[in-house]
């Protein structure tokens, strides 16, 4: 006898606890369900002969239920494996499901033929290198903003950064790009009559030597940075460095280092005696020459600034304008 | 409800805090005194009122030390003694675990480590770095941005778009290229997220947690890089590990600065953070006579006529010369002589700004499955607030 209509009817009109429901339609959650859709004709429970496809490790396996074993659930489900090839296994299921209903026949092909589909993407796709998303949970996202924020605290960056520079100048890594404290400016300007022409050679292996000897500094600033050692070279290399740069500007014909370096001495002799004790008048006198001069000056620095974009040169041929004023000023 | 819940714990604790410091006060003072604590009083108005009392007495106590110490110190410099020493503050750098990794300058094993391993070749043999950038299969908003900043950071790096190419198959590629490192920049939500270093031909794969990105147009006063090769400077980095990854940054660069230029790039180290920096720099040097402020201020006026972008570079540091000079004028601590004179580094800040964590670094190129990893972040490392890997 069979009971199909009865469970139908409870199935339907009751609860199926297999039936989920969305807006586009009614779907059955029975992995046993041909074709996925909570149906009179597609529900496994409400009829007493049904066949599917389902798949276990890649494999495909034909399942068949018939009324002759209703009444042992144990062995309700038949399974015949199917082979890998399609068409083959499109033969066995014919076979099969010879003298079924015509509707459960091609709704298990469809499967099939959906399944051996998937079947092959998922391999492609294992394939490829796809990217995993991980969690990290909130906690732990919430405490690393804040110990990156108390870190950037504690680092006092522009400090440190300067801090780094400074010492680097002091060691002499610069060589002679930047200005030097006029103190050692003075002792080198003292020695600087007597050994001028001999330095010369020793000056230029001294840079090459500079040069070459770079990548270890780094890696020694590092360290240093590590064991927390301050390495106190500032007085040798200083003086080292003042020579050089002393005899740098003499044997390097460059106009404007020249007159940098007179401007600058007048500069010294000029703070040294003075003390600003005059500087009202100083300053008439500078307005006075600066408005007389600038014409002159506009074309000079304006030709400066547009010949060349090198922030340096022009930081360089500024001063050297200033401190040509400078010497205006003293001689007059 | 949580904060309240935490300012009662806090109570309490203190309270047992107080209850300790009271047991010890008894014992040392040998009184049979019976101290009420407030954790003992039943009644809250009464119990806050005289923990709210004992705190005020705590506070006063605190001010009254100080007070004693500034003048001590005081009158020891008015004497012409020496001022008694300061206490050094309690930081967490000052407390970190010690750590055995920690590399020490006269570690011969670690020079022969850095003989021999992948970097050594680009960093004393001086062959050029050349870096291909890259990003992960989508890229979107402030992804570009970056990496065309990352591009003018760095000398000699070459951007690709990502395309559907494998990791390891854009290795190989780069690897026929002659490239030294590979970066790919990776992007969750629209932001640039995590950093990717990997060296060739065999270099280790470091990976790194970006955050907290500012491009160079959201700085303010921000300046614009030069295209010469820059200064590197790499603060912090302690450990092995540390060494490690800060050689691997090094081998970015090229090892051959060109000073004239005053780029600085600074990777900083601090508590296993790393922050990007990049400036441009100008140490000056001035002399505090009163004529030269002077002169800067009328000279200024008048340069101001022409206004141009390298020009506002140098009237920064003729200003700052004058408004430095006014400014330190005051401070004697770094005089060497009666003129006054001081070195000090004003930087302009150009380039983006970040910061880097370091999750996982392993040996070999790209490789997550079969890779051995030299060094991976778990969460239990996170347990002690003074321990660090960097």
């Amino acid at each position: 006898m069979q009971h199909d209509e009865v469970i139908w009817q409870v199935i339907r009109h009751n609860h199926c606890s297999f039936m989920a429901k969305i807006e586009t339609g009614k779907f059955c959650r029975n992995p046993y369900n041909v074709t996925g859709i909570c149906n009179r004709s597609s529900c496994p429970l409400a009829n007493s002969r049904y066949a599917t496809i389902r798949d276990h490790d890649g494999v495909f396996y034909l399942y068949m239920k018939t009324i002759e074993r209703a009444h042992q659930p144990n062995q309700l489900w038949e399974r015949v494996k199917l082979p890998r090839n399609y068409e083959k296994a499109l033969e066995i299921i014919d076979k099969n499901l010879m003298y079924w209903p015509k509707f459960l026949v091609h709704k298990t092909k469809q499967r099939l033929t959906k399944m051996t589909q998937m079947r092959i993407r998922m391999r492609k796709l294992a394939l490829k290198t796809r990217e995993k998303i991980m969690t990290t949970p909130r906690k732990e996202k919430k405490r690393e903003a804040r110990r990156e924020e108390k870190a950037e605290k504690a680092a006092v960056l522009d400090k440190s950064i300067e801090k780094e520079l400074l010492e680097r100048l002091k060691k002499g890594v610069y060589g002679d790009i930047y200005n030097y404290p006029a103190d050692k400016y003075n002792e080198i300007l003292d020695k600087e009559q007597l050994a001028a022409d001999d330095i010369e050679e020793d000056e230029e292996e001294a840079e090459i030597e500079f040069v070459e000897g770079y990548d270890d500094l780094e890696e020694e600033e590092d360290i240093e940075d590590f064991g927390g050692l301050a390495v106190n070279k500032s007085s040798l290399d200083d003086d080292d460095v003042g020579l050089d740069d002393n005899d740098d500007e003499e044997t390097v014909a460059v106009d404007h280092k020249r007159v940098r370096r007179e401007s600058s001495l007048a500069l010294r002799k000029l703070g040294n005696d003075e003390g600003g004790t005059k500087p009202k008048k100083k300053a008439r006198v500078l307005v006075e020459i600066l408005m007389e001069d600038r014409r002159q000056s506009t074309e000079s620095v304006r030709g400066v600034f547009a010949s060349f974009r090198d922030c340096e040169q022009v930081h360089r041929q500024s001063q050297e304008f200033l401190l040509s004023l400078i010497d205006r000023v003293a001689t007059c | 409800m949580g904060a309240k819940r935490k300012k009662s714990e806090g109570e309490e604790l203190l309270n047992e805090g107080e209850k300790e410091n009271d047991k010890n006060n008894e014992n040392i003072s040998k009184k049979m005194k019976k101290e009420i604590l407030p954790s003992m009083i039943k009644n809250k108005e009464k119990r806050s009122a005289v923990h709210a009392k004992l705190k005020h007495q705590k506070k006063v106590e605190k001010r009254k030390k100080l007070k004693a110490r500034d003048a001590a110190e005081k009158r020891a410099l008015e004497l012409g003694e020496e001022p008694p020493a300061r206490m050094t503050p309690r930081t967490i750098e000052n407390t970190r675990e010690p750590d055995e990794t920690v590399c020490r300058p006269d570690d011969d094993e670690l020079f022969a480590g850095n003989d021999a391993d992948e970097f050594s070749s680009i960093l004393k043999q001086g062959c050029a770095p050349k870096i291909l950038i890259t990003t992960c299969r989508f890229n979107s908003s402030r992804g570009p941005a970056f990496i065309s900043e990352l591009l003018s950071v760095i000398p000699n790096s070459h951007y690709y778009k990502r395309g559907t190419y494998d990791l390891k198959k854009i290795i190989e590629y780069a690897k026929k290229k002659d490239f030294t490192s590979i970066i790919v920049v990776h992007t969750n939500r629209r932001e640039p997220d995590a950093l990717l270093i990997i060296g060739l031909p065999d270099g280790p794969t470091a990976h790194f947690k970006l955050s907290k990105l500012v491009l160079r147009k959201d700085i303010k006063n921000h300046g614009n890089p030069t295209g010469h090769i820059p200064e590197l400077v790499l603060n912090n980095f302690a450990t092995r590990l540390g060494h490690r990854v800060g050689r691997l940054i090094q081998s970015l660069f090229p090892q051959s600065p060109e000073f004239r230029g005053r780029r600085v790039v600074t990777f900083h180290n601090q508590r296993d953070f790393i922050f990007f920096r990049h400036h441009r720099c100008v140490p000056l040097e001035f002399i505090s006579c009163y004529m030269w402020t002077i002169l800067c201020s009328y000279l200024t006026s008048i340069m101001k006529a022409f206004c141009y972008y390298e020009c506002r570079y140098i009237f920064e540091t003729k200003e700052s010369k004058g408004s430095d000079a006014n400014g330190k004028k005051a401070k004697d601590a770094k005089s060497e002589k009666t003129s006054q004179q001081k070195v000090i580094t004003r930087l302009q800040e150009c380039g983006p700004r970040f910061t880097l964590k370091l999750v996982s670094l392993q040996h070999g190129t790209f490789d997550t499955k079969g890779g051995e990893f030299e060094w991976v972040h778990k969460p239990e490392m996170d347990t002690s607030r003074r321990r660090f890997f960097l």
